[in-house]
């Protein structure tokens, strides 16, 4: 930015501030209708902007279910947050854990067929699970794994790029550092403990974050292997709530929608260096 | 008409409690032509006066006028100058002949004027070979010819160089700066060029701006810098080994330093009226000169000899002659020159 | 991928990848084996025997009206989300590079829906568009434009590339930002004493510059479209209005899940991997020549 134009900076202000706008504007629109009643809202030509006085029913129904004024029933959002919660960090702590098992092997030891298994690890970028839908419900089908938690997350854990993203980082620790480890006596489990990890922190936190969000916003792949509701995470039990777009509590929708997107959002804000740090990396 | 001037030129960040100045009042008349070094250590504002001059930084106060035109309201592609930078900064998408010829297709010119131009630079920078190759195919050396040319073909008013052989090695950075001094023979442009190297100032300057956080110590030929240095800070700048100078020295005045250049002390046999005992303690042997490591008095002293003398054992005691015409006095201070 | 010193040990290796390896196996190579065999054989209604078929699967698939219409479908589909989004980004991250001061601030705001699922950015935008409250219908429908994503192809397609695009931003905002960012400023300099203004500067240097993150985007935007937009449909549309917006990927789960055409749907799966494996191969040979400065 060379030329001092004070136009041109006013105007990318106001692009930016446009552009914040239009992606705020669905988040506000969804607080807003949350707080009115399921009414105001069904009457409503078009949705009022104003907050209504809801705030406390609403949520209250969105989490804890039960029934509405006109004895509408919705299930209670809680536990499917729990069970997002739950898949969410199963799936983004056990990618890294054996991630770092597979990366710390692939690069620190010579084993035959060591580049028949990192190709095989390299294939499955090329698979996500929209592609095997089919046969993979049959595999979790036989294993008897359909409705649990292990049907959830197990088959999203192995995935490619948290490997790739460890071996590029262990590439870089100099060699000297295992050099050294050995002649102060340490095999290589205590290298991989006391050193590579520690030295591993930042790409660690980097890949938490994106997996926690993968994990969290999954909705094929639950779709399929729950057919028990009380095994729906959040962000699918949301489409239950639709029943039709004039007869849906838009209200409780609402409120179920912020709810689902609140702890990814906060991780998000909160971890945001990690955030980026984790999206620039894995794209190498 | 191509002249240059600094009139009380600052420049200043920030703003409120947060303000730093890191230039404080440089005023300079640069005449048509000249070639111009200004040199200083690291972070001594001599890239920011450059890059004032390129309109890439604003003039906080003061003005700065190429020819008769103030420059300070032009944007950099107003100003008619042509800059080379430290890195060569060529655009790596673009043959070595769309680089030079960039800033000309922008001005319009026509075509055939181009190609000649283009042509002309190559053939004095020895680059007709390279016109279509792209940046990453050539070597450091070749990448800052390109850069050169890419300044020579624009013909501007003024050439300002951002360091441009901190990036080459030590055979290659000597081998430029005779090809530099030529450039500037043959086209007479006034340049102004950045550096942190003492040599390079010395060899390519007519006249050279030493500059020390900031302030502008010294603005005159290398020889008035090399032999009337205006400041400790010019003294022991320039020269290497750099300038004794000695705040306990026979014959000093309270409230001033007695600077000497290693250079200039005589080793002698028999001490004499004047001469001065020194007590050795490192004799390093540079090839053909001998740098001698000494004392006096508390102070410590360096002393340059031809290696053909013998050397002094460490711990001996020598004696050295002062000539007055080779002493400066400095004020303690201040650490400006004294003319006695 | 060569360390020059390593550990040794005869069965440690093994151990160490013997997790995700068992997982590969299972869940990736097993069903796509699975998916490959199916697609060459047909069941009979009631699961009762299976018979080779060969490629008559595929040719069966590449006749199906349907099919070719999912494929158009898609293929619009990624285009229009794939152009949108990377214009708009990068138009954000311009200007996201020129100001100074804020731009931390407005980098939060930009780059927080990347944390909302597909699902849920759906949900939000039909709001919006439902009738008779939403706002966005309201409005358009004052401007003349009667909305209603229920019967008109067009609107339902428009819903969907919006929910979808809305998404990507974020994500398309920061590797463009990032792009900008690690192009030296000395070349922007250069231009500017070459005499170029703004926009030929934009064009002229920075463009080109761009082109590997570009191209990178793009490839990552045409497979978001193409498989991560499974939940905005499912959440929106349902494929509709009839068959109008089931992108391969939702046909692929109706007929499997829904119609219950085994063979079908596997080979609609193999053709999917198939341009999978074609975009991550494009990508990772065009994608890995790095500009050097």
């Amino acid at each position: 930015m060379i030329e001092r134009r004070p136009v041109a900076t006013f105007v990318s202000h106001l692009v930016l501030m446009l552009g914040v706008a239009v992606v705020a504007f669905p988040l506000l629109l969804a607080l807003v209708a949350s707080t009115q009643s399921a009414q105001e809202i069904a009457q409503s030509r078009p949705l009022s902007l104003m907050p209504g006085s809801n705030f406390l029913d609403t949520y209250r129904l969105a989490l804890f279910g039960g029934e509405n004024s006109v004895g509408s029933k919705f299930p209670p959002a809680l536990p499917m947050m729990g069970i997002s919660l739950v898949s969410a960090l199963v799936i983004a702590i056990g990618k890294i854990v054996i991630s770092l098992l597979s990366a710390f092997a692939i690069v620190y030891f010579r084993f035959p067929l060591r580049g028949v298994v990192f190709w095989m690890i390299f294939v499955t970028l090329m698979l996500p699970v929209e592609v095997r839908i089919g046969p993979t419900y049959e595999v979790v089908s036989d294993l008897g794994l359909l409705n649990s938690y292990a049907g959830l997350t197990v088959p999203l854990i192995a995935s490619a790029t948290a490997t790739f993203l460890f071996r590029q980082f262990f590439l870089t620790v100099p060699d000297e550092l295992v050099e050294a480890a050995r002649v102060d006596g340490a095999g290589p489990m205590r290298f991989f403990f006391d050193v590579l990890l520690p030295l591993s922190r930042t790409s660690i936190a980097a890949l938490f974050v994106i997996q926690f969000i993968y994990g969290w916003n999954q909705y094929l792949w639950p779709l399929l292997v729950t057919t028990n509701e009380d095994m729906y995470p959040i962000v699918l039990g949301i489409k239950r709530l639709i029943a039709g777009e004039s007869y849906t509590e838009w209200n409780v929708v609402m409120a179920t929608a912020i709810l689902a997107l609140l702890p990814p959002a906060i991780v998000v804000v909160l971890m945001q260096k990690w955030f980026v740090k984790g999206l620039v990396d894995t794209e190498k | 008409m191509s002249s240059l001037s600094f009139r009380n030129v600052v420049k200043r960040y920030g703003s409120g409690k947060q303000q730093l100045q890191v230039i404080h009042g440089v005023n300079a008349e640069v005449a048509d032509g000249e070639f111009i070094v200004i040199v200083g250590p690291s972070g001594c504002g001599k890239s920011t006066l450059l890059r004032m001059v390129a309109g890439l930084e604003e003039i906080t106060g003061g003005e700065i006028a190429i020819g008769n035109r103030v420059v300070n309201t032009l944007e950099p592609a107003e100003r008619d100058i042509a800059m080379v930078f430290q890195n060569y900064a060529l655009y790596p998408h673009m043959s070595v002949f769309d680089n030079m010829a960039y800033g000309l297709k922008i001005r319009k010119l026509p075509e055939a004027e181009i190609r000649a131009r283009v042509d002309k630079a190559a053939a004095i920078l020895e680059l007709g070979h390279l016109l279509e190759r792209k940046p990453r195919q050539l070597s450091g050396g070749q990448r800052q010819r390109v850069a050169m040319g890419r300044a020579i073909v624009r013909e501007p008013q003024v050439f300002l160089f951002d360091e441009p052989l901190s990036n080459l090695d030590a055979k290659l950075r000597a081998q430029t700066r005779l090809e530099i001094q030529k450039l500037h023979r043959e086209l007479g442009i006034t340049s102004l060029f950045v550096t942190h190297d003492q040599v390079e100032a010395m060899t390519l300057a007519q006249r050279m701006m030493v500059m020390n956080a900031g302030v502008m110590e010294q603005f005159g030929t290398p020889e008035e810098v090399y032999h009337r240095p205006a400041s400790t800070f010019v003294a022991s700048f320039i020269g290497s080994p750099p300038m004794n100078l000695l705040h306990r020295a026979p014959g000093t005045r309270a409230g001033r330093i007695l600077g000497v250049r290693p250079e200039h002390l005589t080793v002698i046999d028999q001490p004499e009226a004047g001469s001065w005992a020194v007590v050795v303690e490192t004799v390093e042997l540079l090839g053909a000169e001998r740098l001698l490591h000494a004392r006096l008095g508390d102070e410590a002293l360096t002393v340059r000899t031809n290696e053909a003398a013998a050397a002094p054992s460490p711990g001996s005691t020598i004696h050295l002659r002062t000539r007055e015409g080779r002493l400066h006095w400095f004020d303690a201070d201040t650490g400006k020159r004294i003319d006695a | 991928m060569e360390k020059r010193v390593r550990f040794h040990s005869r069965w440690l290796p093994w151990l160490l990848i013997a997790p995700q390896m068992a997982i590969v196996l299972v869940f990736f190579f097993w069903p796509a084996g699975q998916a490959l065999l199916q697609s060459v054989q047909r069941q009979d209604a009631f699961g009762a025997s299976t018979e080779w078929v060969g490629l008559e699967n595929f040719a069966d698939l590449f006749a199906d009206e349907s099919y070719l219409a999912s494929f158009k479908t898609t293929a619009l589909f990624s285009v229009l989300v794939a152009g949108t989004g990377l214009s708009v980004s990068l138009l954000l991250a311009v200007m996201a590079d020129r100001v100074i001061r804020g731009a931390a601030f407005y980098k939060t705001l930009l780059i927080w829906p990347y944390a909302v699922a597909p699902a849920v950015a759906g949900v939000l935008w039909i709001f919006m568009f439902a009738s008779p409250m939403g706002i966005v219908a309201y409005a358009l429908q004052h401007l003349g434009l009667q909305w209603n994503h229920l019967l008109n192809a067009n609107h339902a397609m428009a819903l969907i590339v919006i929910a979808a695009v809305w998404k990507q931003i974020s994500y398309n905002f920061l590797f463009f930002l990032a792009g900008l960012q690690s192009i030296p400023k000395s070349l922007i300099e250069a231009a500017a004493i070459d005499g170029a203004g703004p926009a030929r500067r934009f064009w002229t240097i920075v463009f080109p510059l761009l082109s590997p993150t570009t191209f990178f985007l793009l490839v990552i935007n045409i497979v978001y479209a193409f498989f991560d937009t499974f939940a905005i449909v499912d959440a929106t549309t349902h494929g509709g209005p009839g068959k109008d917006t089931a992108i391969l990927v939702y046909k692929v789960y109706y007929d499997g899940f829904k119609a219950l055409d085994l063979g079908a749907s596997a080979a609609q799966s193999v053709v999917l991997m198939l341009i999978v494996i074609a975009l991550t191969v494009v990508q990772f040979r065009f994608v890995e020549k790095k500009v050097q400065y």
